[in-house]
């Protein structure tokens, strides 16, 4: 227990006392009653707990959009947290007039969550507002009656409206009723909040808490009352710069940061793309890149692609560090170097050499928002046809995010044709060794090990190769 | 015309079970399910989850007073397991606590030992051991023996359908409180009230009267809360009628996702003769339902898959047989469509198999073997409707059918690592609940002198837009003002012995036993406009805008003046009707007979981008034209055809139920079940609807639509298996549901799996 946790709900101001493990979803239902914060899965699949959680940003206070069932307590300190009643007005406001006037409530359940969704897109977009955009707003949210066609058509009329008025401040927002009058108040009143005692005397805590997105689904009923510390108290962990030919990589990193950050663009120029498909809008700006690699999962997607690019990991423990190449860092399921009370700080990536292509490679069930069956990445320099330097990495074929050792080095010095591709595929299919579970069967991953290698190739050397030179016996 | 209840819904005011504020020393209570799918039960303790801080009590079969097998068909199913478990999820025990978490804690702390025995998940092997539910069925149509010698190309194939999760955003969940004497007040996410009503009635020795079941709305039902809301409801009913307080159970998306059945897997063999121009003689199929561990509705699903059997097709010979195959998967059970689904699945597999046969466009050989004004379906009936062939032509003349299949041919002669394919997918379903008895309905309408209106009836709202066509409905009928109506929610004191909100015709049923309601108050309203007016006859007074006028013009009275006056002249403001629909009945020895009211057509053009490296894949667009009949809600409707639409799409493509060999559930949480995202669907749906196409059964010419739009899905499957082909024209694909990424890939890729298998062994 480590006191009150204050903060603001909606337009008024709450302390509790509850524990910080306990999910915010959890409490805003049971303890507060706020009951138009649905529970759909508690997984943060569905998007129906969907809330506002906003934060002091200078003199202004910025939104994101999170499942509530994928938040906890002790993340609330400070900030405003805003549900579907919060943004209630006495009448409906922009955004639910649009869902309202294009039929796009059935049921009703999913609905609240949308809405929630919706206007902090709006709120946060800024002058990038599109009707693109705005599909990725509902990429965290399921809804079984709609088949999202209506929400779309009323998505995208909300988008032409904003665009034809100025949306560029809060008093402009309340004026459209995307947001009710109280939220002028917000910032000023996020100051005056009563400070939350910090948790820093605590000794060592059972959970370390980044984004929480994985935690909290593999753990969530155990946070409730384990003794938990949040990171994001460490600012100084989140952010990408580039220095000394290596970039350094916060470990609080959201994926929604990496997928913008010009560093990470130049290296691999559809990484947001890449990164819209790996999870859902609200869960990349919740999900952080070194909760991806010490979660430790074979089929992370982030962790995966920092393999092939031989990224080094800065762990810390009693103000001492020491850093591991995270190609050796995973010794089994789940099971990594890390040692007892060590945090990831920084994760360091060695600045490719100029003519080095990257390319990522996920296949899924469904195309979105869906764990690999496998995903795969590459880093390699070719030059005049010849492969000088290979690094490949390959997800859900191992008990962990496995590189590609043996495959890598074969490509070395090659030239790069069918022939060499195909000779390739034996020493692939003995490197890796997958497992059939629900993501497909082993021989399945096999195969698709093959065809993601041709992928890399024939994506990233397109005048060399083409998947067609792979069926010309045929 | 709106939603009456969006404004609820947008603003998270619209009330679930467990949104209502919480009764007083309410208990909240979680379920102990068998985590194995066949054995004895050895041995039950539940002494360490009895001695949990804050566990009031646990209850087993024992605590059960009255019946402890439930059913609403076929009377076999446990409310509690006793001697043995069945299929993993099974309840054995329910657990009541202070709080859901004690209780689920408490969940954990019961043992239990089962010697177990292997379960039979094969519906083909249950059938072959005998395990089969009712008795097999089969409907014939001319002679199918001797048409087999005019054809001049017979086919056979296999078919292997996936289940499929109904996926509610609201899990299971009921709140019972205690009333006084032996009654209990049930709040129930049921599409079944009278269900939920009988069944705890019967648990607990009690009469009907007893049980009230109240249902405001569901988070979605699909189905899923036909017959299946009843047990958890029933566990409830039991735990707060033990403790005399008030119980809340509410299952857990992992809980709801193990614990209920599903879509049937069926395995169907089909044969097909065909002659040389593709004209279809003689069908004959075989279905083997996997029905799960007990009855369910499996037996009512089955009928409705030998009713579709042939889709919209006229055939002249026909066999259609069909067993519910008892197996240890959980009872499975309603899930839109209700068996038509995998029916025709099937019917279109035949067709595929022919036309690629005989080298032709499967769309050649559906069209000129489609059913036409006055054929004869399998079981007698006739169709009243050239829907089919309409809407089949429209399809093809507005979406430019043969510039798509041009266009499609284009991009595959110039594309290697992509192919495009395109699938027409007609349906003809048939409306009203094929167990006639259940084509029953009645509603409860009340004018206040205020002139506001209550409406009940025996309909739920799940969101499927019920309460708004009842709504317009009522408007039209009373000739008033929206904000004049009140849908009220269902509930069985005020309704008695109501079918289940299921099989599409619940505003048929429901909207004609209002609108003989409304016809009541009327005549009785204009019978005192008349006198007040001095006329004699009330037939030429009409309401319009609210208000009174008679041959067409104005009066000095208004709809508020007229409810008062009748007021005071003691005129009965309410009505109660009922509704039963005309025309239909079905002979079940000779399988024949008229068992619908009405068949709602369409056709859907379903076009795909495959890519063939890494075996997914991207719906482009889905044009689709459908015959509602005149529309009662426009957007509702349209609505109802891309909500279904989607399901559809995602049960033959990316939704992948999965049980281990022992019976267990691997697609058991959202993220190993992938139902359609915003990104799956396709940029383009175009909806068009048949104009001024006559109904005489729906309510003002209206059409049921809640389950056909399910089977366009159904074109994807086929759509992807021509651009399949495109890519490996010799290659051998399965006529295997959902067509996953997986199953694409290995199909296309046969050979090189081969080669790594051989590799690597």
């Amino acid at each position: 227990m480590t006191g009150q946790i204050c903060f603001l709900l909606n337009d008024r101001q709450v302390c509790t006392s509850q524990a910080p493990g306990v999910s915010v979803l959890t409490y805003l239902r049971q303890a507060e009653r706020l009951i138009g914060t649905k529970e759909g899965c508690r997984e943060g699949a569905c998007g129906a707990c969907t809330v506002l959680l906003g934060e002091l940003d200078g003199e202004q206070v910025s939104y994101k959009v999170v499942p509530a069932c994928l938040l906890l307590l002790g993340e609330l300190p400070g900030k405003h947290l805003v549900t579907i009643e919060g943004l209630n007005q006495a009448q409906l406001s922009l955004v639910q007039n649009a869902l309202v006037d294009f039929g796009a409530t059935q049921c009703g359940f999913c609905t609240p969550g949308i809405v929630v969704s919706l206007t902090g897109y709006l709120l946060a977009g800024g002058t990038d507002i599109s009707v693109a955009g705005i599909k990725q707003a509902l990429s965290g949210h399921l809804c079984r009656c709609t088949g999202y066609a209506a929400l779309q058509r009323a998505s995208a009329a909300l988008v032409r409206f904003i665009s034809q008025h100025s949306h560029a401040s809060i008093s402009d927002l309340i004026a459209l009723t995307l947001l009710p009058d109280y939220f002028q108040t917000i910032p000023a009143r996020l100051r005056q909040l009563p400070k939350t005692p910090s948790d820093n005397g605590q000794t060592s805590p059972e959970f370390w808490i980044a984004g929480g997105t994985d935690l909290c689904v593999q753990s969530g009923p155990r946070l409730a009352s384990a003794p938990v510390r949040f990171l994001s108290q460490f600012r100084e962990m989140k952010g990408i710069s580039r220095r000394d030919g290596q970039i350094h990589i916060g470990a609080l990193t959201t994926f929604a940061e990496l997928a913008v950050h010009p560093v990470i663009r130049q290296l691999i120029p559809d990484i947001q793309g890449y990164m819209a498909r790996l999870a859902s809008w609200q869960i990349r700006q919740q999900a952080t890149v070194g909760g991806n690699i010490m979660g430790a999962s074979p089929i992370g997607d982030v962790s995966n692609l920092l393999v092939a690019l031989d990224a080094r990991l800065i762990l810390q423990r009693d103000g001492q560090r020491r850093t591991v190449p995270l190609q050796g860092f995973y010794r089994g399921y789940k099971d990594t170097a890390q040692h007892p009370g060590e945090i990831l700080i920084e994760i360091v990536v060695p600045v490719p050499d100029p003519g080095v292509r990257i390319n990522v490679e996920k296949v899924s069930k469904r195309l979105s928002v869906d764990c690999a069956s496998v995903n795969s990445a590459i880093a390699v320099h070719c030059e005049s046809g010849i492969i000088q330097t290979c690094s490949l990495s390959i997800g859900g074929v191992a008990p962990i995010p496995l590189f590609l050792k043996q495959t890598s080095a074969y490509f070395q010095h090659k030239p790069l044709t069918k022939e060499t591709i195909q000779g390739a595929f034996p020493i692939l299919q003995r490197e890796i060794a997958p497992i059939s579970d629900i993501r497909g069967s082993a021989i399945y991953k096999r195969l698709l090990a093959r065809q993601l290698l041709i992928a890399h190739f024939t994506q990233l050397f397109p005048e060399l190769i083409t998947v067609r030179d792979f069926h010309e016996t045929h | 015309m709106k939603r009456i209840d969006a404004v609820y819904h947008v603003r998270g005011e619209a009330e679930f079970v467990d949104d209502a504020p919480r009764p007083a020393e309410m208990l909240y209570a979680a379920v102990f399910a068998s985590p194995v799918a066949h054995g004895a039960i050895l041995s039950l303790d539940t002494a360490a989850a009895l001695a949990l801080e804050g566990v009031a009590a646990v209850y087993t079969v024992a605590d059960i007073p009255g019946q402890t097998l439930w059913g609403s068909i076929i009377a076999d199913q446990p409310l509690l397991a006793k001697d043995e478990v069945t299929y993993v999820g099974q309840p054995i025990a329910v657990v009541v606590g202070k709080t859901a978490a004690i209780a689920r804690q408490a969940v954990n702390r019961i043992s239990l030992q089962v010697e177990e025995r292997p379960p039979v998940l094969d519906p083909r092997q249950a059938f072959e051991r005998g395990h089969i539910i009712g008795s097999p069925r089969t409907f014939v149509l001319g002679d199918v023996d001797q048409a087999w010698e005019q054809c001049d190309l017979i086919l056979e194939g296999t078919c292997d359908i996936g289940g499929q999760e109904h996926l509610y955003l609201e899990t299971q969940r009921a709140r019972v409180i205690p009333q006084e004497g032996q009654a209990l007040r049930v709040y129930s996410a049921t599409q079944n009230p009278y269900a939920a009503q009988r069944t705890i009635a019967q648990m607990l020795g009690l009469p009907n009267h007893a049980i009230e079941v109240d249902v405001k709305r569901l988070g979605g039902g699909f189905g899923g809360k036909e017959e299946q809301a009843t047990l958890w409801a029933c566990l409830a009913a039991l735990a707060a009628w033990r403790t005399h307080q008030p119980v809340e159970l509410v299952l857990s998306r992992q809980e709801d996702l193990w614990m209920t059945g599903k879509r049937h897997p069926y395995i169907s063999d089909f044969k097909i003769g065909v002659t040389q121009e593709g004209k279809i003689l003689v069908y004959e199929v075989k279905h083997y339902q996997n029905a799960g561990a007990y009855a369910d509705l499996s037996t009512a699903v089955l009928e409705r898959s030998l009713f579709h059997s042939a889709n919209a097709y006229f055939i002249p010979n026909v066999r259609i047989s069909g067993a519910s195959c008892r197996t240890n998967l959980p009872p499975n059970t309603a899930l839109r469509g209700f068996g038509g689904p995998q029916a025709m699945f099937v019917m279109e597999s035949a067709i595929a198999q022919v036309a690629e046969a005989l080298g032709r466009p499967r769309g050649e050989i559906q069209s000129q073997n489609l059913l036409q004004l006055g054929d004869a379906f399998p079981y007698g009936q006739r169709l009243q409707t050239d829907g089919v062939r309409q809407t089949w032509r429209e399809a093809e003349h507005i979406y430019r059918l043969a510039e798509i299949r041009d266009r499609i041919a284009q991009y595959n002669a110039s594309h290697f690592e992509t192919k495009q394919g395109y699938a027409v997918m007609p349906v003809c379903f048939g409306i009203s609940f094929t167990a006639t008895f259940m084509n029953q309905a009645s509603a409860l309408v009340h004018v206040y002198t205020d002139g506001s209106v209550s409406v009940t009836t025996g309909g739920v709202e799940m969101g499927q837009g019920l309460s708004t066509k009842i709504a317009n409905l009522a408007v039209k009928a009373f000739g008033i003002g929206e904000q004049r109506i009140k849908i009220e929610s269902t509930n069985t004191t005020r309704i008695a012995n109501m079918s289940p909100t299921a099989a599409s015709v619940t505003t048929d049923l429901n909207g004609q036993a209002m609108l003989l309601a409304i016809e009541q108050i009327l005549a009785r309203l204009k019978s005192v406009a008349a006198a007040q007016l001095g006329v004699d006859d009330p037939d030429r007074i009409a309401i319009i805008n609210e208000q009174i006028l008679y041959d067409g013009q104005p009066t000095d009275w208004t709809w508020d003046r007229l409810v008062a006056t009748a007021f005071l002249t003691r005129t009965n403001l309410s009505a109660h009707a009922f509704y039963a629909t005309p025309g239909i009945g079905f002979d079940r020895t000779k399988e024949k007979g008229t068992p619908f009211a009405y068949h709602v057509c369409g056709a859907a053009i379903v076009e795909v981008t495959l890519d063939c490296l890494r075996g997914t894949y991207k719906i482009d667009a889905v044009k689709i034209v459908h015959d509602l009949g005149r529309s009662v809600n426009p957007l509702v409707d349209r609505g109802q055809v891309e909500g279904g639409l989607a399901q559809g799409l995602g049960w033959m493509t990316i939704e992948d139920l999965q049980f281990n060999e022992k019976g267990r559930l691997l697609s058991k949480d959202l993220s190993t079940y992938k139902a359609p995202d915003v990104f799956f669907m396709p940029d383009e749906i175009a909806i068009q609807f048949l104009e001024d196409m006559e109904n005489t059964t729906g309510p003002y010419g209206s059409k049921a639509v809640g389950e056909p739009p399910l089977m366009y899905g159904i074109g994807i499957f086929f759509a992807l298996r021509q651009a399949m082909r495109a890519f490996k024209p010799q290659g051998e694909f399965a006529f295997a549901s959902p067509l996953t990424p997986e199953r694409v890939l290995c199909e296309l890729y046969a050979d090189e799996l081969k080669e790594i298998a051989e590799s690597i062994s």
